[in-house]
């Protein structure tokens, strides 16, 4: 996996809540055994005009030009400015491969889905929990300031704004130790493997039942 | 030892390493595997060289991409008209047997859609820790089970190490005591849930449902409400182990039998909270305050009786959720204050891992019985869950019951829910659906989802718009 360490993008809205993952990536982009390629139809239903197909090349299609991704000002963002509860829906990791093909290193909301929220840490992808408040300021800069880029810095965690305004945020000690150094959490949990070959012999003589064959 | 809630109880008994930072590591038990989430887990472990840990532990099935026409289906894998979708099931099958892993195959009896199957099969039990790439995993809680969906890395890091690095959610009691009324089924006591907690209000938590009402309620629609747990914003829902769930469980091909059938019962009579647990957030409901449901926009929580009508903008004060109800009813093609009975209906889905089980397809044979699809209905389409509950349908004649009256008799699998496979919805089309999400495009580009339990989409295919039930 990418290491994130400090990333310094330009911030560009989508603005609702709720924003579930069938919005972030249609579900026949979901037909492909690959785990890249995702980011000219991420968003696919709010920045085309016609329905996407998978293999279809997007350059071509007719684009929704009231689509804040499309607007001039926003190309090459590398943060997005989100609302609640984004990320909501399915399990779907094909949404972060999305987010993170188009170009994507942060997301900021209030609030996150679960499932979401777990899946962007296995691709080098950072969730950003600010307040409501924090959020609405940021988004509020962000439409008056073409350009409005922010610093964020997973070490310090912190998010800095270009007039030098930090805000702190929280993540956990082990996904912030994963992150930072790029490592892949099966090694880490196969370093392990004796208290799991332990925890099993414990249980096939607690609950035999748990390992009858399925056949 | 302190009172502790079954989540809880699950939680501890699967506990394979604390971690100091916070992290613990969680042994799964049982990993479902579908051809959507795994073709990138498997050729992860390729990548690094590794093998499953337990392969005896996972267990596959195709469903999201197969087709659901009998012609469709009649060569298998190589008769899947769509290209992409047969290479997707087709690298399931070459993955199951490179790596020796159980698969029910397209035409095996035993396929269908992997939360019908598991609990079917007794694949899925009790006690069980339970994943797979599918948010809607937490069906399985319905057993007594800790199950939730994971993501696709997560798919690979459960097939590599039997483990899962989690952090403990917060205990949530969804309680709903007194009775339901006359007519109001399982789908709609869940419905009525994310109405009245919103589609965030279970966010980091597991949620167990409690109360009068599910100690109630049959096993069958134990699986609906657990199944839309995500619905509502958490992983993992739960029901208490009790007769019910005993009853359903034994005798399944893969339940345990004999000797370790008493030993397994033994060990799950401690699974239910305990009476003096403290739960962390508990949301309190009414039984008989439950209506037949159906949902009007494009979030699960917006969902309201049938007998209501659509929600007004201006009614809103806070301005995002205000955007969000102008929003839905844009794409809905709806008007504030238009009543819920007065809209029509083009298509109707009877299916998904949500209502696809014997119990749903009895209740919309029902209502259908001898009377006639209206002709304003383009399609209405009878899913069945699985192989089994196809077969068991038909040994009871739903299927002749279905087909009189107009509605399609399908072979099992996802179809319309997220439409993969060619089922789905028209642009601007509404329709009267038993699955799980009313999210934009869903069911199909344009397409407009109503949520609806089984009853109420047959009586909606019936009258082509939708009717109280209650009023049949």
């Amino acid at each position: 996996m990418k290491s994130f360490t400090q990333v310094k993008g330009l911030a560009a809205p989508m603005d609702r809540a709720n924003v579930d993952t069938d919005l972030i990536i249609p579900k026949q982009f979901l037909k492909s055994i690959k785990r890249s390629g995702f980011g000219p139809n991420l968003f696919d239903e709010l920045r085309y005009l016609d329905e996407g197909q998978p293999g279809v090349d997007c350059s071509g299609r007719s684009v929704n030009v009231e689509f804040p991704l499309n607007f001039e000002r926003y190309k090459g963002a590398g943060v997005l400015l989100a609302r609640e509860n984004f990320g909501c829906g399915s399990s779907r990791e094909h949404a972060p491969w999305a987010l993170d093909d188009y170009g994507f290193r942060a997301v900021i909301a209030p609030s996150f889905a679960d499932i979401f929220f777990n899946n962007c840490f296995k691709n080098g992808l950072l969730p950003i929990v600010l307040s409501d408040e924090v959020v609405e300021q940021l988004f509020g800069e962000m439409y008056a300031a073409e350009g409005y880029a922010l610093s964020i810095d997973l070490d310090a965690q912190t998010v800095t704004t270009p007039a030098g305004e930090a805000f702190a945020f929280e993540v956990d000690e082990f996904r912030k130790h994963c992150l930072l150094n790029g490592l892949d959490d099966i090694g880490l949990t196969l370093n392990e493997s004796g208290a799991i070959t332990a925890y099993e012999a414990k249980r096939r003589v607690s609950a035999p039942w748990l390992f009858d064959v399925v056949k | 030892m302190a009172a502790r809630t079954l989540y809880d109880k699950l939680w501890d008994a699967h506990l394979v390493q604390q971690r100091d930072d916070g992290s613990a590591l969680i042994y799964i038990d049982r990993h479902v595997i579908h051809e959507v989430t795994s073709p990138q887990a498997f050729e992860g472990l390729r990548l690094a060289n590794r093998k499953p840990w337990r392969v005896d532990s996972v267990v596959a099935t195709p469903d999201h991409n197969v087709p659901t026409t009998s012609a469709e289906r009649a060569s298998g894998v190589a008769g899947i008209e769509d290209s992409v979708s047969r290479i997707q099931v087709q690298t399931l099958d070459d993955n199951c047997d490179e790596f020796g892993i159980v698969e029910f195959k397209i035409n095996d009896r035993r396929q269908g859609i992997v939360h019908v199957v598991g609990p079917e099969t007794g694949a899925c039990l009790p006690g069980m820790t339970v994943v797979c790439g599918d948010s809607h995993t937490s069906t399985n809680g319905a057993l007594g089970a800790l199950a939730h969906g994971i993501g696709t890395s997560e798919v690979e890091h459960v097939l590599a190490t039997q483990c899962l690095v989690a952090k403990k959610m917060g205990n949530l009691l969804i309680n709903v005591d007194g009775q339901l009324g006359e007519g109001v089924t399982p789908k709609d006591v869940v419905l009525h849930i994310c109405g009245v907690i919103g589609t965030a209000g279970g966010t980091g938590y597991a949620m167990e449902f409690g109360g009068q009402v599910f100690r109630d309620m049959s096993m069958e629609g134990r699986l609906t409400v657990c199944n839309m747990s995500i619905e509502a914003g958490a992983r993992a829902g739960m029901v208490a182990v009790d007769q019910i769930t005993l009853d359903y469980v034994k005798g399944r091909t893969y339940s345990p039998k004999g000797a370790k059938w008493d030993m397994a019962v033994e060990n799950w009579s401690d699974l239910h909270s305990d009476s003096d647990a403290v739960f962390d957030k508990v949301v309190e409901i009414d039984g008989a305050d439950i209506m037949p449901q159906v949902s009007w926009g494009t979030s699960p929580e917006m969902v309201l009786p049938v007998s209501a009508s659509v929600p007004n903008p201006v009614d809103e004060s806070d301005p995002v959720k205000r955007e969000g109800i102008e929003r839905a009813l844009e794409y809905m093609g709806l008007t504030a204050g238009q009543k819920i009975t007065d809209i029509k209906v083009d298509r109707v889905f009877v299916g998904s891992c949500t209502n696809s089980r014997i119990e749903d397809l009895r209740a919309a044979a029902d209502v259908v019985k001898g009377k006639t699809v209206a002709a304003s209905v383009k399609q209405a389409l009878i899913v069945p869950g699985s192989g089994e509950v196809k077969l068991q349908a038909e040994e009871e004649g739903l299927d002749k019951i279905f087909v009189a009256a107009g509605l399609e008799w399908r072979e099992p699998g996802c179809s319309m829910c997220l439409a993969m496979n060619a089922d789905k919805l028209g642009n601007g089309e509404h329709c009267a659906s038993t699955s799980n999400r009313n999210f934009e495009g869903r069911q199909g580009y344009g397409g407009r989802t109503h949520l609806v339990s089984p009853a109420m989409a047959a009586a909606a295919a019936i009258a082509g718009h939708f009717v109280d039930v209650r009023d049949l």
